[in-house]
């Protein structure tokens, strides 16, 4: 099939949020067997590949996995969620648009929750927008135009590596004669990171101060610095003068946040704040923000459920209409309360990311997980399906972090099927036994 | 091979010259044909108004700010839920429902065609996704060029071949259908925080004007012989006194296109204020419309505004920008790489408000005032000026006088100072309504040769059959049975199958997409000029061959042929 030393291009790597789509993958044997352009985490996704893959859906029988195969598989979904009182379908971030398109439909076939890794991610930030909106651009509007850009909670060198050289720092820009020597970078952090290494002004605040000092970035902004104390979070007045300068002097900004700032103390109203002092800043010129998506695809799942239930994540169709409160209707939350007697987990490792209680209830009850890897999630679930991997030998749709739509390309033929293709026989078939009842 | 036979109905076909016959219709296999045989499924319209599907020439519906209006809003999405219910999927929303729900609502009011006002080239896939999910209509999608740099580079060159194949070679690799023109210029400029306040001020960087970019996109787009128009939305939206600068607008083409007109403007209420400020702001329709009626080669829509909350949406991000600074309330912005922004703000329109109501009287005004109904069509420029529901309320509106009066005492005073409203007693007729909402429509975006909008043989069985019987009512009168028969149709057909009845969706048939496909000569090939392609290997963040929207993503793709004169 593949010979040796083939080469593909412009392969769109499935990892991050970044979606890197100048990949080089090398095959040989139809095996990859080296990969270019691609950061180091994208790089392991493709070479570490073939040597991690379940052979085919495994099932718990008392302390035993047993193969079995996938028409075994898929029955035991469909009876499992056909039964199920109030089945969760979670995850969606690593597969694509057309399949989480089946998830959402699915929900609501069987009164069931859908809901994405955005619940222990940007869920918060969603909250923040739909209180305050978003404004943000696409990576490309950065690139070509941002002479100062702030990382606040986030380090993209180790969690997204390619975001500088790609779309930030080091990228090319239009407007710039030497981008790299013409921007400066802001970093807002608890600690040192990588990231803060290469920064023309570090901010070190105190853990959890993230709201107080976008508060006093937004009074000294709004030319209320006389409010401001002498210290706040850690962080002296005198800098934050200097940094709220260098920001209504930039002629584009872009503040790209991370999970440090979602995932501490005052979560989504730290969002907001961030939001409001963006929203101050466009009075004096141009700024945007962005948050820095995880998974390859979590945006799209925000996507995707959006047009089909009016909702980005944490939807509830047990009363037939799509019902939305993060906190009640999300993952954890449910599991937490021990509600879900059925579990689907598709793209996710929640076994690595949940809390304890949340996995308990999880091994308690039947857990079909999709995943083409054996994760921590494997050790709780009662089914595991394989299926192939989206960018390597699937393609779909996945959402860029900021929105920009790519079709991942197949270019290996493994056999495995798809999830798009196994969701869409699930959903079939539980609609059909529904017919029939 | 399935045949269907409409009886008794009232038809009225403006583009076919049959103004209210008592006639049959034929159908087999989803076109319209001279005659079926005895035995084929019967439907009786009684006499009532019987239409070919309602098209919308400007809507949003589908893709990125559309569903991000859905993403920030659950406050929307819980004003307007349904349940599950036979064929149809649960909804939510209300200004921006779901597509289903948007779907289900359009079909329900007799709508079979829909074009999506606004598509980012970038962002298509996003666009072409929702569609697939709007499964009760054909869907277009205007493709926006309003800051494309290498429209840009053919603008400054003055090279009208070299943008006919820059937006040859775009509509093509996105699967879109026609030219979009958002405050042109001004996007680009909002990439740097800026906007410009005459379509003669340069673009910054860029050593073009707005008029250049305008006057340029419409010869190319006749050099390729595009169904539609360049589809513009004038710069200075929404500002007092920006009536001169549509004035202006409307002067720069002249007539090109025997078939068509030579430019559509699109809501054109929000471009035609007089004043200076939001205090003095005044109606200048007269002004407007006065051109219009004199310019054979421009065709407007209405964005005509009505009274509740909404959502506004447009690539006019500067626009959506000053009107944060005025309402404080949630902004979003979305700009475009090397290709145009975006903006979100929900608004609250109100009858207590003098700028909200002379809005509403503009809108109307214009409608009243262009002579030729084929030179206006009825639109909301949904859901900017209001969710397309309101649609039939503004039929009501435009075909009594008795209505418009009630309504006009209702809303601020200073309305019937600073409008003409008041003083026009013209009322429409159903023809003309019906040229306004599909004949026209259809004429104005260049497909009646794919069967829309009229029911001559072989054309698309796209039909609607509303309630009302128009030789026993008089609309003048009757409007609340004008309105409630517009807002919800007995039978709508698409494709001569029953898809709706009596407002509950019975079935879907596979929705197509028309996009235009222009063949080029070798020398309008923009992949052979080295600036074109730099553009993907430097300043774009996605690569060429990324970039390309492919055939998955338009299955029931529908492509219409074009190209330059050899």
């Amino acid at each position: 099939m593949f010979h040796i030393e083939d080469k593909v291009r412009h392969i769109v790597c499935p990892y991050c949020g970044c979606l890197c789509d100048d990949i080089l993958v090398e095959l040989t044997d139809g095996r990859i067997s080296g990969v270019e352009n691609a950061c180091t985490l994208g790089a392991h996704k493709f070479l570490d590949d073939a040597d991690n893959r379940l052979k085919g859906p495994i099932m718990r029988k008392g302390d035993q996995w047993v193969d079995i195969s996938y028409e075994e598989a898929i029955a035991y979904a469909v009876q499992t969620l056909s039964e199920a009182d109030r089945p969760l379908l979670y995850g969606w971030s690593g597969c694509v648009t057309e399949t989480q398109a089946i998830g959402a439909h699915l929900a609501e076939l069987i009164g069931g929750v859908v809901d994405s890794t955005t619940s222990v991610c940007h869920g918060p930030s969603i909250l923040a927008i739909q209180e305050v909106g978003h404004p943000g651009c696409t990576l490309g509007q950065v690139k070509n135009r941002a002479d100062t850009i702030i990382y606040w909670g986030s380090n993209p060198i180790e969690a997204h590596p390619r975001h500088l050289s790609r779309y930030t720092n080091y990228a090319d820009a239009y407007f710039l004669h030497n981008a790299f020597r013409e921007r400066k970078v802001i970093v807002f952090d608890v600690r040192k990171t990588a990231t803060s290494e290469i920064a023309s002004e570090f901010v070190q605040l105190e853990q959890g101060g993230d709201y107080h000092v976008l508060s006093a970035l937004r009074a000294i902004v709004r030319g209320r610095e006389d409010v401001v104390p002498d210290m706040v979070a850690g962080v002296p007045k005198s800098q934050l003068i200097r940094v709220a300068e260098m920001c209504k002097k930039a002629k584009f900004g872009a503040l790209f946040f991370g999970v440090g700032v979602t995932m501490t103390g005052g979560k989504y109203k730290n969002i907001r704040n961030a939001i409001e002092f963006v929203d101050e800043l466009n009075r004096h010129t141009k700024w945007t923000i962005s948050p820095m998506r995880g998974h390859s695809n979590v945006y799209g799942s925000n996507e995707v459920f959006t047009w089909i239930t009016g909702y980005p994540y944490a939807v509830d169709y047990a009363r037939g209409i799509a019902f939305y409160n993060p906190g009640e209707t999300t993952a954890v939350d449910i599991l937490a309360r021990k509600e879900a007697d059925a579990a689907l987990i598709m793209a996710s490792d929640p076994g690595a990311h949940f809390p304890r209680t949340c996995c308990e209830h999880l091994a308690k009850i039947p857990t079909i997980l999709f995943d083409p890897y054996p994760s921590a999630t494997t050790h709780l679930c009662t089914v595991q399906i394989p299926c192939a991997v989206n960018g390597i030998d699937a393609a779909g749709t996945a959402y860029r972090m900021d929105g920009i739509p790519i079709r991942t390309r197949k270019f290996l033929e493994t056999g495995y099927p798809t999830d798009t293709s196994l969701m869409h026989e699930i959903y079939e078939q539980i609609r059909e036994r529904k017919e029939h009842v | 091979m399935s045949e269907l036979l409409i009886k008794n109905a009232y038809v009225i076909d403006p583009l076919q010259g049959i103004h209210g016959d008592i006639m049959d219709i034929s159908i087999r296999d989803g076109r319209i044909v001279d005659k079926v045989s005895g035995s084929c499924e019967v439907i009786d319209a009684a006499g009532n108004l019987t239409l070919p599907g309602g098209i919308d020439s400007h809507t949003h519906v589908c893709g990125t700010k559309v569903n991000f209006g859905r993403y920030m809003s659950p406050e929307d999405m819980r004003a307007g839920r349904t349940p599950r219910r036979g064929a149809m999927y649960p909804t939510s929303g209300y200004t921006v429902p779901t597509t289903y729900g948007n779907s289900y609502r359009y079909s329900k009011m007799g709508y079979t065609t829909l074009l999506e006002g606004a598509m980012a080239p970038m962002e298509a896939r996003h666009t072409h996704e929702e569609f697939a999910a709007t499964p009760m209509q054909d869907m277009l999608a205007n493709t926006l060029f309003d800051g494309n740099w290498s429209l840009f580079e053919a603008v400054g060159d003055k090279d009208i071949r070299q943008a006919a194949a820059v937006i040859g070679w775009t509509l093509a690799a996105v699967k879109g259908f026609g030219i979009k023109l958002t405050n042109p210029g001004g996007t680009e400029a909002w990439g740097f925080g800026e906007d410009l306040a005459s379509i003669d001020e340069e673009v910054p960087n860029w050593d073009i004007t707005p008029r250049e970019i305008i006057d340029t996109t419409i010869r190319a787009c006749e050099l390729l012989h595009l169904p539609h128009s360049v589809h513009l939305h004038c710069n200075n939206l929404g500002m007092p006194g920006n009536y001169r600068t549509t004035l202006e607008t409307l002067d720069i083409p002249g007539d090109m296109n025997p078939d068509r007109q030579t430019l559509y403007l699109t809501h054109v209420q929000f471009h035609s204020y007089g004043g200076n400020t939001w205090g003095d702001i005044k109606s200048e329709a007269e002004k407007i419309s006065d051109s219009i009626n004199n310019k054979p080669q421009v065709v407007i829509d209405m964005g005509q505004v009505m009274f509740g909350r909404t959502m506004t949406m447009t690539a006019d991000g500067p626009m959506e920008f000053r009107l944060y600074t005025l309402h404080h309330n949630k902004w979003s912005n979305h700009d475009v790489e090397l290709e145009t922004g975006s903006g979100i703000i929900p608004v609250y329109y109100s009858r207590k408000s003098s700028v909200n109501s002379i809005m509403w009287a503009i809108g109307l005004e214009l409608a009243l005032l262009v002579k030729n109904p084929w030179q206006c069509m009825l639109t909301t420029d949904n859901p900017n000026g209001a969710p397309f529901v309101k649609y039939p309320e503004i039929i009501g509106l435009l075909m009594s006088n008795k209505y418009r009066s009630k309504e006009l005492s209702q809303v601020h005073k200073l309305t019937t100072d600073r409008t003409s409203l008041g003083s026009i007693d013209r009322e429409l007729s159903f023809e003309e309504i019906a040229v306004m909402t599909r004949a026209g429509q259809a004429k104005a975006l260049g497909i009646i040769n794919q069967g829309k909008g009229h029911f001559r043989e072989d054309a698309l069985a796209d039909i609607a059959i509303y309630p009302v019987k128009p030789d026993q009512t008089d609309p003048s009168l009757q409007y609340e049975e004008v309105i409630g028969a517009f807002q919800q149709t007995l039978y709508t057909l698409k494709d001569g199958v029953v898809v709706s009845r009596d407002g509950e969706v019975i079935t879907g048939v596979a929705n197509r997409t028309f996009w235009s496909k222009a063949n080029l000569p070798e020398d309008m090939d923009v992949l052979k000029s080295p600036r074109f392609v730099e553009k993907f290997s430097r300043f774009y963040s996605v690569d060429l061959e990324n970039y390309l929207v492919q055939d998955e993503y338009v299955q029931r793709g529908v492509a219409m042929n074009t190209g330059v004169n050899s």
